[in-house]
């Protein structure tokens, strides 16, 4: 390339990315409330989206306790039931798979990763955090407002989500959709600092292409998302104004119990345009970052360099770019035209190819592998098997005729939680118990995590096997409880049972996960600053946990890409992004000239 | 939607080209000796501020053209009766022009260092923003006088929503602006606010091809 200039000389100049004026906390409020240090908001964006996300465990819970043993439970009402189904799902994929991956795993990794000492705009992510918390408190609200949340479905449909008929068509409605606005406005706060920290806050030498994909993942994840809320937004600001002003956007012209609506006209799919606008690609705004640190997961526990670091890059861009162009997939039962019908269809199957191209990767990067089945590991690899078992459900619905029939049913239930619920969990859970120990300077407990591993895995393949059966026969989703329905036989309610009870042990045993949080953060054993003796920037800091600012006096200068594992003659089996080449690296007799190694093809490094 | 579909697929066709320009085929297994020159690391040479409000131009971008995308989807229902546009909105159109010249000025005199310019060039482009935000208000008025209410029709909510979005834009601008005429009269050296008078001016000049293009579709589409 005409533009990289080689160094003939051994020394390498200072860094000349300059250096920049810190915020020094003086107070514990200062440090740890009020904190602009990322590494701070990135834990506080981890335990609100944790502690949301439990709400939303219990609401599954309860779901699968009334499906399992219907006229059972007196305390949930069929209102109810739909309250919680729209909570659990809304919760789950914005405020918590969302907010943990960009929030939480983005402030804490980008700047480490990409060797900067904060975010560039501190303050302004100071202030998405708060928003965010903001939002979580208002949509926490709801359950305690007269009518409680909204029963409208995640979807939040009109005309029905604001309807008298729909449970909380008042008050929770409006406090979702006002939450909604806050989390947005909160995200694009944190999202410009990510996407400009990438790009202009990287150390020297760290260059587009030397980013582990962990970095690269959250990054076309946030433009993703920078690019798609704007459409929940509208479509947000919109409702509210026909539920409080009257207007009639969306709104039809309707005949509620026996009364004409002073509604005329409105569009209900326009909203669903508007809706799945922002909801496919939130589909890849929770999978990218993913499929990101799946890769570096898969590299560091496989001591192997990832298969095809630039097809998995291209994948990456492909895939963000194609995302906006799938969304009426969701659609097809709302009328379309059949040719519309045919485009949708066809791009979202273009879309499987650089998703599949992922997939043989992370399999060819385990092919012969020295393989460490750490715990991250295992997460990694389930997320692997999960992923491809989704993706095949997938392009069953993504073929118009397979979905009509399918559409409504619990098999649709089952293919999403296949590839959005438990896919990206698994990783989240692999991720913490690689990156705990840099966050904490204490390992997690291994036997706790392999029984973690163990019964979450195992178990939500009990969940959700079953579940694509139930949706072959015909039980359709969102509903409370069957009653006599002719055409689904008896035996569907035993397998309800069985679903339940695997649910509630999956569910119960995420306590061993959280005790064991809370107990490493204490007795753990200690780490040191690189167990998993990875390559990446962020296990080189002088100090575990690192401090404010991140790195010592000056910012390290990076000399490779992060997959360098198993290199041949090289003394250990992974050499750190920030160490010079031709230098003598210890123990070693004659460190190889960078020129006199030649190209090496990715994967030609097993020895 | 296809409005928003051109929109996104050029923001998104300017992030691939900028991602392919530090040339997304380096062979990064490769040892390389460390790179001396910045510019092969794929950073702008432009401050972290100025990329963050390009992006936030992205953002806003989407916002704006999946309204009207929006806005074109529903005038296709039964229901559509075109709006009779207040004719003050030409005049504030005019107000909103001499804003962004003003702005334009005031950035001239900043990089001349001439710090009396600067005062009278943001006061100037404050004056006429403020009274474009009062023409809006009084657009509102007019059509409210006129028996036009955010109930009345859609084309009615679509006007009341898309001028109040853009003013809102607008007064986040104002309160930057409002913290530069600040520094400004408390005297400060003109190269610690020139930054800021660059990218307020950038951003009025965007809101100004906003409201312009807003305005566009209204005028197209109106009785
Ligand atoms: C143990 C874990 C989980 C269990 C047992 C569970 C169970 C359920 C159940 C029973 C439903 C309602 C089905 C119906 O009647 O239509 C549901 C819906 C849903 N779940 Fe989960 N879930 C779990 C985890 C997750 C996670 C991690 C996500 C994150 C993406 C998620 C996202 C959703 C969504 C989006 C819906 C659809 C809501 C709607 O129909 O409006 N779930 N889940
Ligand atoms: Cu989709």
């Amino acid at each position: 390339m005409s533009s990289v200039a080689f160094d003939e000389s051994p020394h390498v100049p200072p860094a000349e990315v300059p250096e920049v004026e810190l915020y020094h906390p003086k107070t514990f409020i200062g440090r740890y409330i009020w904190s602009q240090d990322a590494k701070v908001i990135a834990v506080q964006y981890a335990i609100t989206a944790i502690s949301v996300g439990v709400v939303a465990l219990v609401l599954s819970g309860l779901m699968r306790l009334q499906l399992g043993f219907p006229h059972t439970f007196s305390f949930i009402t069929p209102a109810n039931y739909l309250q919680f189904v729209t909570m659990h799902g809304m919760i789950m994929v914005i405020y918590l798979l969302t907010a943990l991956f960009l929030g939480g795993f983005g402030n804490y990794l980008i700047p480490l990763m990409v060797g900067a000492r904060d975010m560039v705009f501190p303050y302004v992510n100071m202030v998405s955090y708060w928003v965010y918390l903001f939002a979580v408190l208002l949509l926490m609200a709801s359950f305690f407002v007269p009518g409680g949340p909204t029963g409208a479905g995640w979807t939040l449909y009109p005309p029905q989500a604001i309807l008298g008929g729909t449970p909380g068509a008042n008050w929770g409605i409006i406090l979702m959709l006002v939450s909604l606005a806050f989390f947005i406005i909160g995200f694009t706060m944190g999202g410009l600092n990510y996407v400009v920290t990438v790009l202009q806050a990287r150390t020297r030498g760290m260059t587009m292409m030397r980013l582990p994909l962990t970095v690269w993942g959250i990054l076309m994840a946030t433009i993703l998302a920078l690019l798609a809320f704007p459409a929940l937004f509208v479509s947000a600001i919109m409702m509210i104004l026909d539920q409080a002003l009257g207007t009639s956007f969306f709104m039809p012209a309707l005949v509620s119990k026996g009364q004409h609506l002073a509604y005329n006209g409105g569009s209900p799919i326009l909203f669903q345009h508007l809706f799945w606008f922002f909801g496919h690609p939130e589909v890849y705004i929770v999978a990218l970052p993913a499929f990101g640190i799946v890769s570096d997961l898969i590299s560091v526990n496989a001591r192997r360099n990832i298969f095809g670091y630039r097809m998995m890059v291209w994948a990456i861009l492909a895939i963000g770019g194609l995302s906006f162009m799938v969304w009426a997939h969701h659609m097809y039962v709302s009328g379309m035209n059949p040719y519309f019908g045919f485009f949708f269809a066809t791009t979202t199957l273009v879309i499987a190819i650089p998703t599949a191209l992922k997939v043989y990767n992370w399999v060819l990067t385990l092919w012969r592998g020295d393989i460490h089945l750490t715990v991250p590991m295992l997460f990694a690899i389930g997320f692997v098997f999960t992923f491809i078992n989704g993706g095949l459900t997938g392009l069953f619905l993504g073929n118009v005729p397979v979905d009509i029939p399918l559409s409504g049913t619990m098999f649709v239930v089952a293919h999403f939680h296949m590839v959005m619920a438990v896919s990206p969990i698994l990783v989240v859970f692999g991720a913490i118990y690689h990156w705990y120990p840099k966050v904490t300077g204490r390992m997690l407990n291994d036997t706790l995590g392999k029984f973690h591993f163990w019964v979450t895995f195992l178990g939500t393949y009990a969940i959700y096997y079953p579940m694509h059966y139930l949706g072959f026969l015909g039980v359709p989703r969102r509903y409370f409880a069957m009653g006599n329905t002719v055409f689904i036989p008896p035996s569907a309610q035993s397998l309800n049972v069985a679903i339940t009870i695997a649910a509630l042990i999956v569910g119960a045993i995420q306590v061993v996960f959280l005790y064991n949080l809370i107990w490493s953060y204490f007795k753990g054993k200690p780490s040191g600053p690189n167990p998993w003796r990875a390559t990446t920037l962020e296990w080189q800091t002088p100090h575990t946990p690192p401090k404010h600012g991140n790195f010592g006096p000056t910012l390290p200068v990076v000399y490779r890409w992060a997959y360098d594992y198993s290199v041949p003659g090289a003394a250990e089996d992974f050499i750190p992004q920030d160490q010079p080449p031709g230098r003598k690296a210890p123990g070693l007799e004659e460190a190889p000239d960078a020129s006199e190694l030649g190209p090496q093809k990715p994967g030609a490094l097993v020895t | 939607m296809t409005t928003s579909l051109l929109v996104l697929a050029a923001i998104m066709a300017v992030v691939v080209w900028w991602l392919l320009r530090p040339t997304l085929n380096v062979k990064p297994w490769v040892e390389q000796r460390p790179i001396k020159n910045v510019d092969a690391e794929g950073t702008l040479p432009l401050p972290p501020v100025k990329v963050g409000l390009g992006v936030f131009l992205a953002v806003a971008t989407s916002l704006f053209a999946l309204l009207i995308s929006a806005y074109h989807m529903r005038m296709m229902a039964a229901d559509w009766t075109h709006l009779a546009l207040p004719r003050v909105l030409w005049l504030n159109t005019g107000v909103l022009i001499l804003s962004g010249v003003a702005m334009q000025w005031t950035r001239a005199a900043a990089q001349r260092e001439q710090i009396d310019s600067v005062r009278i060039g943001l006061i100037a482009a404050g004056v006429f923003t403020v009274s474009f935000l009062a023409g809006q208000l009084w657009a509102w008025q007019q059509l409210n006088a006129a028996g036009y209410f955010v109930k009345t029709d859609p084309a009615t909510a679509f006007f009341y929503l898309l001028t109040a979005l853009h003013g809102l834009h607008l007064l986040g601008g104002m309160y930057v602006w409002g913290r530069t005429t600040a520094r400004v009269l408390r005297g400060v050296e003109v190269g610690k606010v020139r930054l800021s008078v660059e990218l307020c001016t950038v951003y009025w000049h965007y809101l100004l091809l906003v409201w312009l293009v807003l305005f566009a579709v209204l005028l197209h589409t109106h009785s």
